[in-house]
């Protein structure tokens, strides 16, 4: 019988890291879009820091911080009772880390194609940052959302490297499937490695397929794609 | 009453040029800012509704300050009371035009005004209609009519018509008049055509490389150099043909054709192809080869 575990598991990652990023990358787009911050380039180097940083690089470093024996791991054991090595959370954090730029990208690249004057158009109308951005510039990058949610959660699911380092593979808290396909091809179970990897690809295939049906719908609909 | 003033270094094309202008407007004014494009008609528009800052600016509508760079004070754009029609319209995708109009209502607005202005605009017809389906000269009424919402003290218009043809130009012209005398407006607006600037305003300033080179009504501001008593168009000859003792000779300018009656003695000069210059003064056309 083959144990779904890592499957929910990875759902279940790969569902609060994209909630936890929408939530965070939209506020951190509309600054990045619209600020004129002089040190804005080193917000936006570091954003993209995990697109080119070898995964065991980030996960090294991340260990390091976790770990109780550090200042940091040490402060946060102490005062919040949080283990973040070899813990679910811990894995969040790592996530979260690692796949902020394939959300923050295609937001900020959406707000960016917008008219300014839609903007300010809105300001003139007497409107707030906050009505302005929820009532009219997010509506208008529907599918800049939708890709970025999509690449993250897919992005997620798909990591192998940080997870490896900071998570380990313990059953039921961090053995996610990437691992558990590792984990089963090292002690020779082909079988179970086969069909852990087969489901992996069907899902991945299936995710970016309604990706780019429903962005080509959108873009039928939305004047701003033409 | 408006009282305006403002100094701003613009980056232009040929360098950094400095904006230095100030004017007043009164209550109830439409007035026209006239002038190349680059010197700074927008910038003046953007620096009033407050979506642009400046160095120094100093501006006053109706004894409330709204910027003084002295005493560091800035109003924000929401709290202005203006109506701003943009260059590309600026109406929202997402919404119709009904959903446009009723987005500028504010907190306690009687939804009355949206009613009010699809018919005073005529956009009945359109009002469950996208921003995408409409027309150019449609946009542009809708993009008016959501300037009026929060019935603003100043209506400020950057080029409202100049991508439209001249139809519709004119029947928007009626429009913004209607609008401008209904709700009792300052208006202030952009413009690169005289005749409009004629037809609508009661006061123009010419720009001239960021300075104010002349302001008055417009016939007194165009009339020494623009007008004269002579007009000339250019054109082609098209046909020479006898007409009982004289001549008919036949004038394509642009896409009208002009009659100009000659005698024999000037006809001899004048072959089919050839580039002409027809000039009156007065009466009596004068038409003339170009060499």
């Amino acid at each position: 019988m083959i144990d779904l575990e890592p499957l929910w598991l990875t759902a279940k990652l790969a569902l609060i890291t994209t909630i936890i990023l929408l939530t965070v990358s939209i506020p951190l787009c509309y600054w990045l879009a619209y600020s004129k911050f002089k040190f804005k380039a080193a917000v936006e180097a570091i954003v993209s820091l995990p697109l080119v940083l070898p995964p065991s690089v980030l996960g090294f470093y991340l260990l390091l911080a976790f770990s109780p024996k550090n200042t940091f791991g040490k402060f946060l054991d102490q005062y919040f009772d949080a283990h973040l090595v070899f813990t679910f959370e811990g894995l969040i954090i790592a996530s979260v880390l690692y796949s902020l730029p394939f959300m923050v990208h295609p937001i900020q690249s959406g707000l960016k194609n917008l008219p300014i004057s839609l903007k300010e158009a809105a300001f003139t109308l007497g409107k707030s940052k906050f009505t302005t951005l929820t009532k009219i510039l997010l509506p208008n990058i529907k599918s800049s959302i939708l890709t970025g949610i999509v690449l993250t959660f897919a992005h997620t699911v798909g990591e192998f490297g940080v997870v490896l380092m900071i998570g380990g593979s313990i059953p039921g808290e961090t053995k996610v499937m990437s691992i558990a396909i590792y984990d089963e091809v090292q002690s020779m179970n082909y079988y179970t490695a086969n069909v852990y990897a087969a489901i992996l690809f069907s899902f991945t295939f299936l995710i970016l397929l309604g990706v780019y049906l429903l962005n080509n719908s959108f873009s039928k609909t939305n004047p701003l794609n033409d | 009453m408006i009282n305006f003033y403002t100094h701003k270094m613009l980056q232009t094309a040929d360098g950094k040029l400095p904006l230095d202008v100030s004017f007043t407007v009164e209550k109830g004014q439409f007035l026209s800012i006239y002038g190349n494009s680059g010197a700074g008609k927008t910038t003046i528009l953007r620096i009033l509704a407050g979506l642009t800052e400046a160095e120094k600016v100093d501006i006053e509508v109706e004894n409330e300050v709204w910027d003084n760079s002295q005493k560091k004070y800035h109003l924000p754009v929401q709290k202005r009371s203006i109506g701003f029609v943009f260059q590309d319209f600026a109406l929202f995708p997402n919404l119709t035009v009904k959903e446009n109009l009723e987005f500028a209502l504010q907190k306690n607005d009687t939804p009355h005004i949206v009613a009010e202005l699809i018919e005073l605009m005529e956009l009945q017809s359109l009002q469950n209609s996208k921003p995408q389906n409409l027309s150019g000269g449609q946009k542009q009424r809708v993009a008016l009519a959501r300037a009026i919402v929060r019935k603003p003290k100043i209506l400020l218009l950057d080029e409202p018509l100049s991508a439209l043809d001249d139809e519709m130009r004119f029947k928007l012209q009626d429009y913004i008049i209607k609008i401008h005398q209904h709700y009792q407006l300052t208006t202030l607006m952009i413009s690169h055509t005289i005749a409009e600037i004629f037809k609508l305003s009661d006061k123009v300033i010419i720009l001239d490389k960021g300075k104010i080179v002349k302001e008055g009504t417009p016939s007194s501001v165009f009339s020494e150099e623009k007008i004269s008593s002579k007009f000339k168009l250019t054109g082609e000859i098209i046909s020479i043909s006898k007409s009982d003792i004289v001549y008919v000779v036949q004038v394509l300018s642009g896409n009208n054709i002009v009659k100009v009656i000659a005698t024999e003695d000037e006809i001899k000069d004048f072959r089919i192809g050839q580039k002409v210059l027809v000039a009156s003064k007065a009466f009596n056309p004068i038409i003339q080869v170009i060499s």
